[in-house]
């Protein structure tokens, strides 16, 4: 089921939330809202939801061609996984999954074995077989979270939205459940939209990534496209290191090719403030010797930084690719110093 | 010299401290409650018994159920729909709200019971439409009830609005996104998260309704057999004389209060661990 967000606006109070929204969400995506705080990604979602309206009179929330706008919550038809879970302490693991078929109406409701079963097979796809009768304040957090999921899937929603779904995680489990929910998501199918801050993790989930900020959408696409081919500074900064040279070009450490100072093609000369070995890699931050000196960032290997035997303080040149077109990408809509909002 | 944390004073300090505590913790708590036993006992088992079920006793014990019957419910019911509404919603007035809920505790009881003689009394603002109609609730029944329904309203509100605030709104609107209507999400959701909170409100509710004594003084006019709560006929008692029969209700009256600081401390003892396993 395709989501599909037209003209969106959100005020609460004096605050602008959303200005002028519109997105297409293709059915069977995995999309991701990408954005600092405060940018109307988590508000964006909840209007997806129907827990929060959009203003009165501005735009339109469709689901697969229909006007879902002034459905409520309960009718829309939306699995919603809470940055906090939010299950019900109280009830069972088995329980909370069976929660929104048992408040159905009698003549819709299941029988209580289908219930039972419907649970089990629920269980078994988020991969806590065995825990139905245990509470949520005997689960892990990874394990919460995969109830949150699995009581949110046990409605058949047509949309799955998932609010900060890795937010409350170690940085290990994390990783896993991030591969875990891709792989779930490619087996199952299910229109998914979730909120982000964390640039990395949306795009190695996403197909399709939403770069937000201030209240409206910078930029959208696939990962890869974004990363390459940032449209605005903000997106530049936002997704990755970046340097910022005095021209005017964005330069992601990467591209930089580390030379000696004589060498032939050097751009610029610069002493080596800083020098970080880790595994296979480097990082160094280099001063220029001229212009702004403005430390610039360089990732290179480690072998290549044994072979020019660099240390701190030793002078080397720098050589930056030939200029293209996304280097100069357009300022931000407030014509702000994208620097002053880097993360 | 050996260790000694910072936060340790040395043991004279200690001594002199803990031993204070100990004599005034006997002085004005434990001997007046002992005393209040002994000088309900003090002539046997027949005379406390008598003092009990006399008439006048019997007609005070059963106004007090009756008011606490009357003022407990609605006071559950009103706290509850004041916690619901100052926690789940943001609205203008809510502050006012809020000090609105702590009126009842702000002022004396004296100026609550004369406030009801000012609305509902002969001469007060209501009373000729009162007359007329042949409704009588100063120095009867219904003042009683009304006088401690205002006292003891905070109760419930004081104690489930902080908790409500903790917990959010999350599992509301998880509840909502899964198609529970509200009832259901009332009875399912709301209710067993706050059940411990709502018990403890309702103890400490029920014991100030029975043992409210300035405001039900002023509206009920102490009409023996008629408008006496147990603690105004205490008070009668007292007057009269009559020492081991006042002592004997006035036990009763103590009584109830440590069976509500005995349930009270069983359901901190619950939450605590219910508290615990949470995270």
């Amino acid at each position: 089921m395709s989501v599909s967000i037209q003209s969106i606006h959100k005020t609460f109070g004096n605050y602008t939330a959303l200005d002028d929204v519109s997105l297409e969400v293709p059915n069977g995506s995995l999309t991701a809202l990408l954005g600092p705080s405060g940018s109307g990604k988590t508000t964006l979602l909840r209007i997806v939801a129907g827990l929060e309206y959009a203003d009165a009179g501005s735009g339109r929330v469709l689901f697969h061609g229909e006007d879902v706008t002034d459905i409520p919550a309960g009718e829309r038809g939306v699995g919603f996984v809470f940055q906090h879970y939010a299950l019900f302490k109280h009830m069972t693991v088995a329980d909370n999954i069976a929660f929104g078929l048992s408040v159905l109406p009698s003549k819709a409701r299941p029988a209580k074995k289908e219930i039972k079963d419907r649970v089990k097979e629920l269980l078994h796809l988020v991969k806590l077989d065995g825990l139905d009768k245990r509470r949520p304040h005997e689960l892990s957090g990874g394990q919460r979270q995969r109830v949150a999921l699995a009581r949110a899937l046990a409605i058949r929603p047509k949309v799955l939205l998932l609010d900060e779904p890795f937010g409350a995680l170690d940085a290990q489990v994390r990783k896993d459940l991030r591969r875990w929910l891709r792989q779930f998501h490619d087996e199952i199918g299910l229109t998914t939209l979730f909120v982000t801050h964390d640039q990395e993790e949306a795009l190695e989930l996403a197909d399709q990534v939403v770069v937000m900020r201030n209240a409206r959408i910078e930029q959208t696409g696939a990962p890869q496209g974004i990363y390459d081919e940032p449209r605005t500074s903000f997106v530049y900064e936002f997704l990755g290191e970046v340097n910022k040279l005095d021209d005017g070009r964005y330069v992601r450490p990467h591209e930089i090719e580390l030379l000696f100072a004589a060498e032939e093609g050097v751009h610029l000369a610069g002493r080596v403030s800083h020098l970080f070995v880790a595994g296979p890699f480097a990082r160094l931050s280099v001063v220029p010797e001229k212009g702004s000196r403005r430390e610039i960032e360089v990732w290179a290997t480690r072998d290549q930084v044994e072979e020019m035997a660099l240390s701190n303080g030793d002078i080397v040149g720098l050589r930056f690719p030939e200029p293209k077109g996304s280097q100069r990408p357009r300022k931000t809509s407030e014509q702000e110093d994208p620097h002053e909002h880097s993360i | 010299m050996a260790y000694q944390s910072s936060t340790t004073e040395s043991a004279t300090v200690r001594w002199i401290l803990i031993g204070s505590a100990c004599v005034v913790l006997t002085l004005f708590l434990f001997l007046p409650l002992a005393a209040v036993f002994i000088e309900a006992f003090g002539k046997g088992w027949a005379v406390f018994e008598a003092a009990l079920t006399e008439p006048a006793a019997a007609s005070a014990i059963e106004l007090t159920l009756l008011t606490a019957a009357i003022a407990v419910p609605l006071n559950t019911i009103f706290g509850m729909a004041a916690a619901w509404l100052v926690t789940k919603f943001r609205f203008k007035g809510r502050a006012f709200l809020l000090s609105l809920i702590d009126l009842p505790f702000a002022v004396s009881p004296v100026i609550a019971g004369l406030v009801f003689v000012l609305l509902f009394g002969a001469r007060g603002w209501f009373g000729p439409l009162l007359q007329n109609l042949d409704i009588q609730i100063i120095f009867a029944v219904p003042g009683i009830a009304i006088a401690t329904v205002f006292v003891t309203f905070p109760f419930v509100a004081r104690e489930l609005i902080p908790l409500m605030e903790s917990q959010g709104s999350d599992q509301e609107e998880a509840a909502v996104t899964l198609g529970a209507k509200g009832w259901q999400i009332f009875l399912r959701v709301t209710i067993p998260n706050i059940k411990w909170g709502l018990l403890y409100g309702v103890l400490l509710c029920n014991a100030r309704a029975m043992g409210e004594f300035g405001a039900v003084s002023v509206v009920s006019g102490h009409i023996r057999n008629k408008t006496n709560t147990l603690p105004l006929h205490v008070e009668v008692l007292y007057n009269e004389y009559q020492f081991n029969a006042a002592f004997a209700c006035a036990a009763l009256l103590a009584l109830l209060a440590l069976v509500t600081l005995g349930l009270k401390t069983a359901v901190e003892h619950f939450t605590g661990h219910s508290a615990k396993g949470r995270h």
